[in-house]
């Protein structure tokens, strides 16, 4: 007699744990019962990576590194599970080098995109990237995991939270990813992942007051509404690459901040 | 409070002392009857015109042109021809060339527009003279060296120009804010279209002629004048850049404008900095730079330290000297070298300081206006402090604008950090005290683009300026300021 397999159920992941959405909805996709996230669901996310924000932002930088680089090291045990749900070893091999490459960049930011200003007085003038809080993406579709890690990794290698809407047709990737956020050492809420309909999600990210950046990198055809949206509290608007790496990709998601520190006896 | 203070706060209050007047000369300033706008280096007749005023005797001082979506057009066509015939592909270091020269025109007629900037803004002279035209400067100066280094700026990007900016500017800085947009512009290798601020387009039509001392080709500057109504048709037009600084409420409509025409865009909108004093502060300096953040400019400063947190322990010394001190500014004609408030830019901001005003008595705060004689006619406002002043307020929440300060308290740095941040401004911030490690800790929390430390409302060309959250995103000086003009590989 052949046993039986466990099935997984396949939910949200908020503020660190996994609850099915408050809607009591799913719906299905690559063949399984998805939760099916509701704009309820979208603002409690937000809850969550708001209050997250400010303690994942205040560690130090080697830190943040570190955490990045235990995701990398959580996905590497999961290749097989990865690959089943993207297009194969090569995508989830140039995702976990990808977030690798990005763990390294905690440290670095700051020399890269900083700088220290000679001004005309006595006055130590510099100016350090900051993260703009909590950030909303729109993952893309394709490719199922590399798009996904893609974007997640440039913005919260910089300090600020992240509320993801998963790809509509490919949600299984993301669900395994936030399995592996879970048990990495990244702090609840800092990563928070919805599935569900973008049509229906993504406006409400948008339009929401207490999300400070907002990555279309991933949105199909509601570009110019989302912006508009967006504009209600002047949300940075992210144009990303869904399947590259830069500084400029984390760049897209920070502040500068300049001081001005006096100079004297 | 040392003994020497507590002498201080008893010291009689100066209001009664005399000064004669010490006007700067208008004759140094020519001003035409009437101005069209300047499209593709030469004038452009208007179709339509109104006067603009000078605020602090509401006297017509010219004839300026209102652009119509067709005469901004046209500046945009004689943009995009400059960039394509030449200017784009002109080496850096020409292009350095020709704003080093504008940055020494600037210098050597800098009296005429320092009093052409009063005339026409209704801001101290001392400040045109001191602030405003040596800064102008310096940014064209600053940023005429880049313009053939862009390379080593971003390294492995291969930067490249965008083409045309649109640049809409307020008339608080009208000058200065004229420098910061067109000068990094033309390093990065853009032309231009500036639309200079209804109330205040004067010292930007002057700057035309420094542009023809300079001999900068046709069409790389091209500046067209009136109200919004233009400023909307540039954003519209043909532009592959929108740089605008002004309100918040304009900055949004903008960016919603723009949405999804992958037009560039950066903003410099609104703030309600806090400035905060701890109670180990220099106090006598603290309160200088209280009013220097509040008072500088009529307040007309998007980054005013317009709300002031002060620890407990400090408060009625600071309140005490801050009012002595209050009663020291003199208020009025802004050609008179005396002069430390100016005017009000327009009727129309000193309806909305009034009413803002009312609203705080009304709300319960406490008011506070010195003793002081107002011109009988123009725009006045006195130097304003409230105290009592709780955080929903509209006074503590909405931008005045003008020179109204609105005083809270705290207990704790955490405290001062949690009041700090508790707007969806984020444009600036100041800290009072005399512990560096605190300065940097406090610095590291508040979510402003600019902090200042033991001083407020400074600039330099070399310092990226540019806010947080609601007060609009990119900057301005320092080689972070290339960038919005700029495309990359």
């Amino acid at each position: 007699m052949t046993r039986l397999p466990i099935r997984k159920t396949y939910k949200l992941f908020i503020g660190g744990e996994f609850p099915r959405s408050e809607s009591g909805r799913t719906y299905e996709a690559e063949g399984q019962n998805v939760a099916l996230a509701s704009r309820k669901d979208v603002r409690d996310a937000v809850r969550a990576a708001r209050a997250a924000f400010g303690k994942w932002a205040a560690m130090t930088a080697y830190n943040r590194g570190q955490v990045l680089y235990r995701i990398a090291e959580m996905m590497e045990a999961r290749r097989a599970e990865f690959a089943d749900l993207c297009s194969g070893p090569k995508e989830v091999e140039r995702s976990i080098d990808r977030v690798v490459w990005y763990a390294g960049w905690a440290d670095k930011l700051a020399q890269v995109l900083g700088s220290s200003n000679p001004v005309a007085g006595p006055y130590f003038n510099f100016t350090v990237p900051e993260p703009t809080g909590v950030v909303g993406i729109l993952a893309p579709g394709e490719p199922a995991l590399a798009g996904l890690v893609s974007r997640i990794a440039p913005a919260i290698v910089g300090g600020n939270a992240a509320v993801v809407v998963a790809s509509e047709s490919h949600p299984l990737a993301a669900v395994e990813l936030a399995e592996v956020l879970a048990t990495a050492d990244v702090p609840g809420g800092v990563v928070n992942i919805l599935t569900g309909r973008g049509e229906e999600l993504a406006p409400v990210l948008a339009g929401h007051m207490d999300v400070n950046a907002l990555d279309v990198s991933g949105a199909d055809g509601q570009v110019p509404e989302l912006e508009r949206l967006a504009a209600e509290n002047v949300k940075r608007v992210v144009h990303g690459a869904p399947d590259d790496q830069s500084p400029w990709e984390i760049a897209g998601f920070l502040e500068l901040k300049t001081v001005w520190h006096p100079i004297g006896v | 409070m040392t003994e020497l203070e507590r002498k201080q706060d008893r010291a009689p209050i100066p209001a009664g002392w005399e000064y004669a007047t010490a006007p700067e000369s208008r004759e140094i300033v020519e001003l035409r009857e009437r101005y069209g706008h300047f499209v593709g280096g030469e004038w452009l007749e208007p179709k339509e015109s109104y006067a603009t005023i000078d605020p602090s005797s509401e006297e017509p001082l010219a004839e300026v042109g209102q652009a119509t979506e067709e005469e901004v057009g046209l500046a945009v066509s004689a943009a995009r021809e400059a960039f394509e015939d030449g200017w784009s592909k002109l080496p850096g270091s020409e292009r350095a060339k020709y704003l080093f020269r504008i940055a020494r025109i600037l210098q050597e007629r800098s009296r005429e527009f320092a009093v052409l900037e009063s005339l026409n803004g209704g801001k101290p002279i001392r400040e045109s003279r001191d602030v405003d035209l040596p800064l102008s400067a310096a940014h064209f100066f600053y940023y005429a060296g880049w313009a053939d280094k862009l390379e080593y700026a971003f390294p492995n990007r291969q930067p490249e120009p965008l083409g045309v900016a649109g640049q809409i500017i307020p008339w608080n800085f009208p000058l200065l804010m004229l420098a910061w947009k067109i000068a990094p512009a033309l390093a990065a290798g853009n032309t231009v279209v500036l639309k200079p601020a209804e109330t205040t387009p004067l010292s930007a039509l002057l700057f035309c002629d420094v542009l023809r001392q300079a001999e900068l080709p046709a069409g790389v500057v091209n500046i067209v004048t009136g109200d919004g109504r233009a400023g909307a048709a540039l954003v519209k037009g043909e532009v592959d850049k929108v740089a605008f600084t002004g309100s918040t409420e304009v900055g949004k409509a903008i960016q919603r404008e723009l949405a999804g025409t992958g037009k560039k865009l950066t903003l410099e909108l609104g703030g309600k900095a806090a400035n905060v004093i701890f109670d180990d502060a220099a106090l006598d300096q603290a309160v200088e730079g209280i009013v220097n953040g509040i008072y500088f400019n009529q307040g007309h400063v998007c980054c005013a330290g317009s709300r002031l947190l002060v620890q407990e322990s400090i408060y009625e010394p600071v309140i005490s000297k801050l009012k002595r001190r209050l009663a020291t500014l003199r208020v009025g004609d802004p050609l008179d070298k005396n002069t430390d408030v100016g005017a009000i830019n327009s009727r129309a901001q000193l309806e909305k300081i009034e009413e803002l005003v009312r609203s705080g008595e009304e709300e319960g705060a406490e008011i506070y206006q010195p003793p002081c004689r107002l011109p009988e006619k123009g725009y006045w406002f006195v130097p304003t402090v409230f105290t009592n002043v709780a955080q929903s307020y509209r006074i503590s929440q909405e931008e005045i604008f003008g020179p109204v300060l609105s005083v809270l308290t705290f207990r704790t740095p955490d405290e001062a950090v949690e009041k700090a941040n508790n707007t969806p401004y984020g444009l600036s911030a100041g800290v009072w005290t005399e512990k560096g490690s605190r300065i940097l800790s406090m610095a590291q929390k508040l979510r402003a683009g600019v902090i200042w430390a033991n001083t407020y409302n400074r600039f330099d060309p070399g310092s990226p300026f540019g806010g947080y959250k609601e007060s609009g995103f990119g900057r301005e000086g320092g080689l972070h300021g290339l960038e919005p003009y700029l495309k990359f590989e």
